[in-house]
């Protein structure tokens, strides 16, 4: 497997961008989510309204994986509702563990299928998930503060 | 690895095996195999004999003064948490001090704070400068007459500083404090003779130094060991049980509780026997050539940070942690993983160095004596190309 298939422009330019780390205003819900092996950190914050993700932001340090993950997933989410976002984690696990491989299954996950050949990468799996992770504990309730 | 000839350089996290340690312990198993100190035949008495030899050889390479003094274990990890379980917990007392350096390896670090946690005791920690060199001011301001234990690595898995163990020691006697020695990093580069250093306690694992996995040693002084309850218990480390009590075997069977892992034994002594046919003297030159050449390389990247410094040569041993300029280092060896140089990134067991260092995680290049300067060749081009991986600027 070829890493340019990894790290596209879409990774390079997202993790540049910076489009989506920040923090945000008034968040309803802010987890931090950790990868122990490697030290990778995200605080990701959200604010809901009416069981709608109006706005969400993110901070911390990782690898290029786990921040193009977590802003791409950012872009995705806004303005979903929280059951569309934990559908569309589901679907990213799905396609992360090689369970989900229908095209037309994977379409909502957009840019982010740009990561499916994680998959292959069985030491960076952590990496992609880890936004996702943490948005899935945001939602349903292991919630920090 | 992915096309490419494998550059190994993860030696710190584990060594390649020769031929010669494969064979014997698959001689070991086709002819020898028996469970030693059991049986009353012929094969046993063999086995036990087989595993017994290998103990006599490890005490020998370490200079242990007795060959009971080696207690077999799984691994380096095991060896430290027996110490710290039998000896911390029995002897450790509230008000206590246990002093070590801030770069330590968790396995010498969390069964201390363990010990500290169940004990009242405190964890006092030696701090090392930007070269990785610890100060005698620090030595001596923190090694008291409250000093209980001195844990101490001899090599830093991570800064790959060798640090001056027979000096602590020293200090550690003066205020009647054990030391407790953790050689992983050491023996496999280096010569270690636990008399000389001072040692009360020294571990190191077989993997690190071309022996199978799962094959470590404890060595510990005979006296303090006799006065230490076991650690775990069960066959073979009693003498006899009864309903409600039971006595136990004298060392070295009092602390290997169970059948033990004799094909490792008898690979770690081929492996000794190997590293003694290549001689450290030829080892230390090769790997000082190939560390000096890595390091004027890697002077010559920009946007690279060598833990350490690049000029800092003396006392150091083949261990490279260092960080390219804003790229993680997971990205760092997956990048590298596809010229197929194998590298270790993370926190190296190592965070509260981490913390100190003020990273997150760093990658880590280590050699050994089988790596060429071809290797290093490869792993310096492949490392010049990493930021334009991602994007940014050589």
């Amino acid at each position: 497997m070829e890493l340019n298939q990894i790290y596209t422009e879409i990774l390079t330019e997202h993790n540049k961008s910076n489009r989506n780390k920040h923090h945000i205003e008034n968040p309803t819900v802010t987890l931090k989510g950790v990868n122990p092996s490697c030290g990778d950190e995200i605080t990701l914050e959200l604010r809901e309204k009416d069981g709608v993700i109006e706005d969400a932001g993110f901070t911390g340090i990782g690898c290029a994986i786990s921040q193009a993950s977590a802003s791409i997933m950012i872009d995705l989410i806004k303005g979903k509702t929280t059951e569309e976002a934990l559908k569309l984690a589901k679907t990213f696990f799905g396609m992360i563990k090689n369970e989900i491989t229908d095209e037309r299954e994977l379409e909502v996950l957009d840019e982010a299928i740009a990561l499916r050949d994680i998959s292959h990468m069985p030491a960076r799996v952590k990496c992609a998930v880890l936004g996702w992770h943490t948005l899935e504990n945001a939602i349903t309730g292991e919630k920090e503060s | 690895m992915n096309g490419h000839r494998l550059v190994y350089l993860d030696n710190a996290a584990t060594s390649q095996r020769p031929l010669p340690v494969l064979h014997a312990v698959e001689e070991f198993y086709r002819t020898q195999n028996a469970n030693p100190h059991r049986g009353l035949y012929g094969l046993s008495v063999e086995a036990t004999q087989r595993y017994e030899d290998a103990r006599h050889t490890v005490a020998e390479f370490i200079g242990a003064e007795k060959d009971c003094e080696v207690i077999f274990t799984r691994n380096a990890s095991e060896s430290l948490n027996l110490v710290a379980y039998s000896y911390g917990l029995t002897f450790v007392k509230e008000g206590d001090e246990i002093i070590l350096p801030v770069s330590e390896h968790h396995s010498n670090l969390v069964p201390w704070q363990m010990v500290a946690r169940a004990k009242g005791a405190k964890l006092v920690y030696l701090y090392p400068d930007e070269t990785g060199k610890l100060s005698d001011e620090d030595i001596e301001e923190k090694i008291t007459s409250k000093t209980k234990i001195v844990a101490l690595a001899h090599v830093s898995n991570v800064l790959g500083t060798v640090y001056p163990v027979k000096k602590i020691a020293e200090k550690a006697h003066s205020v009647g404090a054990v030391v407790v020695l953790d050689c992983a990093q050491s023996i496999p580069h280096m010569p270690v003779n636990v008399q000389k250093l001072g040692a009360d306690f020294m571990a190191f694992s077989g993997h690190k130094m071309m022996a199978p996995m799962g094959i470590g040693v404890l060595y510990g002084r005979e006296e303090i060991l006799n006065n230490m309850p076991p650690f775990l218990s069960g066959g073979e480390m009693i003498e006899y049980v009864h309903e409600q009590d039971a006595t136990f075997a004298p060392l070295p069977q009092k602390f290997e509780a169970g059948t033990q892992n004799v094909g490792g034994a008898v690979g770690l002594e081929a492996a000794i026997k190997y590293l003694q046919s290549v001689g450290y003297e030829r080892i230390q030159k090769t790997e000082q050539e190939l560390l000096n050449y890595a390091l004027d390389g890697m002077a010559k990247i920009p946007h690279l940070t060598v833990h350490g410094g690049t000029d800092n040569r003396k006392n150091r041993c083949g261990v490279i942690s260092f960080n390219v300029d804003d790229v993680h280092p997971h990205d760092v060896a997956s990048i590298l993983d596809m010229n197929g140089v194998a590298i270790r990134a993370g926190h190296h067991c190592a965070q509260p160095l981490m913390e100190y260092l003020k990273v997150n995680a760093t990658c880590r290049a280590s050699l050994y004596f089988y790596n060429t300067k071809e290797d290093i060749d490869i792993f310096l081009d492949s490392l010049k190309k990493v930021r334009g991986w991602l994007g940014l600027g050589a």
